[in-house]
Formats: structure tokens, sequence, C-alpha cells
């Protein structure tokens, strides 16, 4: 399974980014691989307004089943994920990724 | 680390009267955000010198170049904002009607439309009266404040509490319930909600609460000149019941908080001890709220 | 003849403003009472009558046709606002991201994006006495103001007699919704507060009349508190100052109960008399 997260770096160490759409990186971690792949989103800083469907466009690119961020994505954002059929959780602002990793498994993760 | 946005739907309610009183009752512990670029009186209050200025840019508008436009009126006739009309014989794009959807830029045979990104205004970082970092931003005529502005604003801001290692950022968010607002509230940890008892006050408390709950932003709320109708008041205070918002504090009707922005102060530096209490113990209650 | 009350913050009073001077305007003649703050609308708090037009008012979006798309992408290569997105095997259309320029639609090599009609808000036409009262309100959700303002003047202008006086209450701010609120006024008014946020916004909306080149005067709202830099400003850029609404508490309470004001307090029925005998000698100019 592929499950995405909000970050501000690329390792497991990275804080998590608790915004959706102006996210600094989209890291996905593939558990059957052991492995991650990394999208710099810092560019979206310069899009006025819709940063919210291009983020989750790019998230959709990438394939997760899973979105794990902090205070969720906003209504347009939340509509392409909820199409795209990926499953978020959020509560994971202040952690890191590895810390948000954790604690979705553990289920103390909140459902959008 | 922790971000405090103060939101009010509705203008006219004292918030950002209040958000700098917060700014200078946690003093050297916090770094301010002025995200209300549309109404940027913060800095009244907080009586910044500049110290860094930046030009912003954002969205794109149409620009001619008429040693290449043969006026063949295509452009014209496809824009749908009726913004490039003939003037003296050349299509001139009037730029306060532009919308930037580039539709022109692509139909034009001559490839004779770019599009350009335009200088709406300035960001600045400044330093207060009290010492403390002020980041804000002014906008020119016709600009409207963005997402993409309010995120700027908040990320220096971020960044700057980061390096001195602040405990807060208090953020004075924007008003309405659009892009913005969305944006102030995205990555707070913590909304205080300013609100009025009037009809309108309600109403506009109401929508601006269904962001900060899809949001999952834990919240309270001050209610300002809770005397002037006390009937509204115990609505309000029945709808923070409701939805398990806590309830910070009543201010009474004060001309006060207008004396005291006349001298450029907030309440809490003026002289006038009930307010002032009031104020001191409700930042104490968001500093419990928020930790 | 179309007055439009504007004010550079919210708050200042504009809606009590705009109210009470149609009310007290209509006590004699026809007037007709738009609030054209459509994200915002609280006029209707304090006008009640009879209904008698409610319009549905729409804007173009593109509709998409997945049986005649060959999911090109061009749709959203073209769209500047990210307002249509292709995601996989899908086109998805965010409405209230659009700005209904028609280029997704007409730029489709297979027209697959046709433009189709999306309720974004209502229109409400209310009687009340000799006021006619416009309310247009977005939906939620909406995010553009402007196509509604529009087309809210645009019903006005078809249905009423050009000399009937048309009093417009503008949404705050200087950005493009009061733009197009002022932009076909013969007059505006702006509503201030004399303390330095009252300036300071004050400032920024005649700015803005002067870039739009509309003739302006000002109205102090709660004369008496804070300072007299909003009177000396008035004076030395030569904006007239057409009334000064004394502060009160009374005043506020009124309006925190929906009530009209000028009935009660005779020192601001005096003050809107004095805005009424300017307004109709701009007529005769």
């Amino acid at each position: 399974m592929k499950i995405a997260f909000t970050a501000k770096g690329t390792e497991w160490n990275s804080e998590m980014d608790p915004r959706f759409g102006r996210t600094e990186y989209i890291l996905v971690y593939d558990d059957e691989k052991d492995e991650f792949t990394s999208y710099d989103n810092r560019e979206i800083e310069n899009e006025a307004h819709g940063a919210g469907p291009k983020t989750s466009q790019q998230l959709f690119e990438m394939g997760p089943q899973v979105l794990i961020t902090g205070n969720g994505p906003g209504g347009n954002a939340a509509t392409v994920l909820e199409k795209a059929g990926i499953k978020i959780f959020i509560g994971a602002g202040t952690m890191t990724v590895k810390e948000a990793f954790e604690a979705y498994q553990n289920n103390n993760l909140k459902g959008f | 680390m922790k971000e405090i946005v103060i939101i009010s739907g509705k203008g006219g309610t004292g918030k950002t009267s209040i958000t700098a009183s917060f700014a200078i009752l946690a003093g050297s512990e916090a770094v301010i955000a002025d995200c209300d670029v549309d109404a940027a009186d913060m800095h009244l209050l907080m009586q910044p010198v500049i110290k860094k200025s930046v030009d912003f840019y954002s969205g794109v508008i149409a620009l001619i170049d008429e040693n290449k436009c043969t006026n063949c009126g295509i452009c014209a006739d496809i824009c749908r904002f009726n913004a490039i009309p003939l003037v003296d014989n050349q299509h001139t794009v009037k730029d306060l009607d532009c919308e930037g959807c580039g539709y022109c830029a692509k139909v034009c045979p001559e490839k004779a439309i770019t599009m350009y990104e335009q200088n709406v205004g300035d960001w600045f970082i400044s330093q207060t009266k009290i010492e403390n970092t002020l980041v804000h931003a002014k906008l020119g005529i016709g600009a409207e404040n963005s997402g993409k502005l309010v995120a700027k604003v908040k990320k220096e801001a971020n960044q700057i509490a980061e390096k001195e290692d602040k405990e807060y950022i208090i953020v004075d968010g924007s008003p309405g319930i659009g892009c913005p607002v969305v944006s102030s509230l995205s990555g707070a940890n913590y909304a205080v909600l300013v609100t009025e008892p009037s009809m309108s006050g309600l109403h506009d408390l109401k929508r601006v609460y269904e962001l900060v709950k899809k949001f999952n932003i834990k919240a309270g709320c001050i209610i300002n000149k809770s005397d002037i109708n006390l009937d509204m008041t115990n609505k309000v205070i029945q709808f923070l019941k409701e939805e398990s918002i806590t309830h910070i504090s009543s201010l009474p009707y004060d001309e006060s908080f207008t004396k005291a922005m006349t001298v450029g102060e907030t309440i809490v530096e003026y002289d006038h001890s009930e307010l002032k209490d009031l104020l001191v113990k409700s930042w104490e209650i968001v500093k419990l709220e928020v930790n | 003849m179309k007055i439009a009350i504007a004010s550079g913050k919210g708050g200042t009073g504009k809606t009590t403003l705009s109210t009470n001077l149609a009310a007290f305007f209509a006590d004699k003649n026809q007037v007709v009472l738009a609030d054209l703050d459509v994200e915002e609308p609280n006029s209707g708090l304090f006008i009640t009558g009879k209904t008698e037009q409610i319009d549905v008012k729409y804007k173009m979006i593109p509709e998409w046709n997945e049986d005649t798309c060959t999911l090109c992408g061009k749709c959203q290569e073209n769209c500047n606002f990210h307002a249509v997105i292709r995601l996989g095997s899908q086109i998805l259309v965010f409405p209230e991201l659009c700005h209904s320029c028609y280029a997704c639609s007409e730029l489709c090599p297979t027209n697959s994006l046709p433009m189709v009609k999306q309720r974004m808000g209502e229109l409400k036409h209310i009687k009340s006495g000799k006021i006619d009262f416009i309310e247009s309100r977005l939906d939620i959700g909406q995010e553009q103001a402007v196509p509604l303002i529009g087309q809210t003047i645009h019903y006005i202008e078809s249905k009423f007699p050009k000399k009937t006086l048309k009093i417009f209450d503008a949404p705050p701010g200087t950005s493009c919704p009061v733009i197009e609120a002022t932009k076909d006024v013969d007059f505006v008014i702006l509503v201030t507060e004399p303390t330095p946020f009252g300036l300071h916004d004050l400032k920024l909306a005649v700015d803005t009349m002067v870039e739009l080149g509309k003739p302006h005067a000002v109205v102090i709202n709660r004369y008496g508190i804070g300072n007299n830099d909003v009177v000396d400003y008035c004076v030395e850029n030569n904006i007239p100052i057409l009334a000064k609404i004394p502060n009160s508490r009374k005043l506020a309470e009124l309006y925190s109960k929906g009530e009209l004001v000028y009935k009660e307090l005779p020192e601001f029925k005096e003050e809107l008399q004095k805005i009424e005998t300017y307004i109709l000698n701009l007529e005769i100019e």
C-alpha cells in the first residue's frame, strides 16, 4: 500500500506540513517495497488561488491509497481526493513523518 | 511554536484591536502576522519600523505589443470581461477589468499578447514599538487579497518564529469565508473568533465557524460589545455551547477602545483597568487552551 | 440618479446609513435601495415588505461531456485558475474557481466542455412602501461576487426609470467587488469613523474613487469619538463632508436589534436631511 504525507522535508524525521494545498513536499511511502518517493511542491506558493485542486491532482498522479496530513484539505481538494478514492487522516500537523506514520498504524489519527 | 489565528466574519467587531492587545501581552514571545490585508490596520497600533520591503506579484494580466498587433479584434471578441476596447484605433487592455484568464493570448494570430505578472503591492518585515516582529502587507487599488499573499505573510512569520525560537505566532486573519481565510486558518493551532451580538454578527460567526470546524481547529470566542443586546448575546452563548466552543470572555461596549486607538495604543496599554483585566485574562485562557 | 454608499473597511455603518437614508427619502419619494454586498448582505434585516420577484442568478461554467472527450488535457492547460482538472480518466470542474472566461470550452478540440448555466445566487426584489429593495445573495461556497453584482445592477437599470434615486450599499474594501458596484454610479458617499483606523481606510477608499474618476463625499459616523484628523484630511483634500452622525450607544443598540434608527433619534434625522439636500442639489447640476 502507498501512504502519502504532507511534509516540510523529504525524510522520516522531517516535520509534517499541517497544510494540504500549500504543503512544501508530498512524500509517498510504499510499505511493500519500503521505499519513499517525494515531490517538491514549493512552486505552489506562486499560485494565487486553486492551490488545493492542483496539489490534489499531483497527489493523485503519485497513486497513494491513504493521505496523512494536518488540518485536512479545503472543499475543492476534498472533492478531488474523494473522487480519487484516497482515504484522509488528519491531526498529524505537529508530528514528524515517522511519528505520523506510527500514529496512523496505531489508529491514533482522526478520519476526515 | 503555536499559531493562533484571530478571525471574525464581519467587519467592525474589534478583531484588530483585540489581536493587537494580544500582540502586546505576548511581547517578545510572539511574532505577529497581519493577514487582514484588505483593511491592514494593525500597524496603526503597533507602530512598526519597516526593516525589509519586498514587491509582491500575483496573478497575471494581458499586455498587447502594439508593434505586432494588427487590430484584427479577435481578442476583443472572445474576451468575456470587455477588457480590450478600441482606444484611439488601438485595442488596449483595461488593467482593472482584465481577469487574467489568458484566453486572448492563446488566440491572438500575431502572438502579440503576453500575460505578465502584476505587481499588486508589497509585503514587509517590521519591528514594532515593543520590538517584536510584525509581518504585514499593503495592496494596490483593485488588487485582491489572495491565499497566496496570506500564505506568504504567514510563511515569513513562521520562519522568523522558528529562527528566533518564539512560542507564538499571532495572526490577524482575513475577513469573509473565501480563499484568504482558508489560507489564514490552514496550519493554525487555535482560532479565536471575535463577534458582536447583532444579527449579522451571529450570522457571520456561524459561517466562519463552519470552516474552523472542517479544519478541525480548536476554537474559542470573544463576544465584544456584549452588553449592547443581551438577548443576542445569549443566543451567541447558546451557539458556543452547542458547538463546544470555549467562551473566552465577554467584553462590554466601551469607547475606550476607540480612545486608545486614537492615541495609537492598544487597550492594554491604555489606562483602563476593567477592560485591560478582561483582555489579560482572555490571553491567559488562549495560552492555556493552545498548550 | 445612482448613489453608492461605500467604505474602506467593514463595520463603519454603511448599512445603517444606506437603509436609513432610503427609508428617510421614501417618506416623500420613490427610492430604490440595493444591497450589493452580495457576500454578506445585511440590509434586508432592516427592511420588511412584500416580495415582488425572486430571480435565480446564474453564471456560465463548462460541463464535461464524457462521451466525446479524448482526455487530451488541453482544457487543463488552458485554464489559468485551476478550475478544470484532469484526474486520470475524468475531467473535474470546480465551479467556484471558474471565472467564466470560456477558454477551456471554446478551445476544446472536440467540443466536450459546453458552457452551461450554474446557479450562483439569488436576487430578491421587495416592495416596502415607496422603497423598492433589491438584495442579491451569493450561495455559500461561491467566491466571485463581481458577476452577481453586475447582474443585479443590470436588473435595476432595466426595471426603473433613470431619474429614480437609487442607493447602492456597496461591499467594503477597495478590491474588484467595490469597483464593480461603483463604476457606473453618479456619486459615491464614503462612510468613515473619526479614528486612525477610519482615516487609514478612508484614504484607501478615496484613492480608489480618484482612480475611477468618481465624484465623492464623506459622511462621518460616530462623530465625537476619536479625533479631528478625518475632518482635517477632508478639508485639506477638498472633499465635502455631508454629515456628521453623532456617536451614540443608543444607535448601536437599535442597530443590533435590526431597527431603523432615524425615527428614534432626531439628531440622526437632521443629518439625513443634510445628505438628502446635497443629493437633490446634485441632481439639478
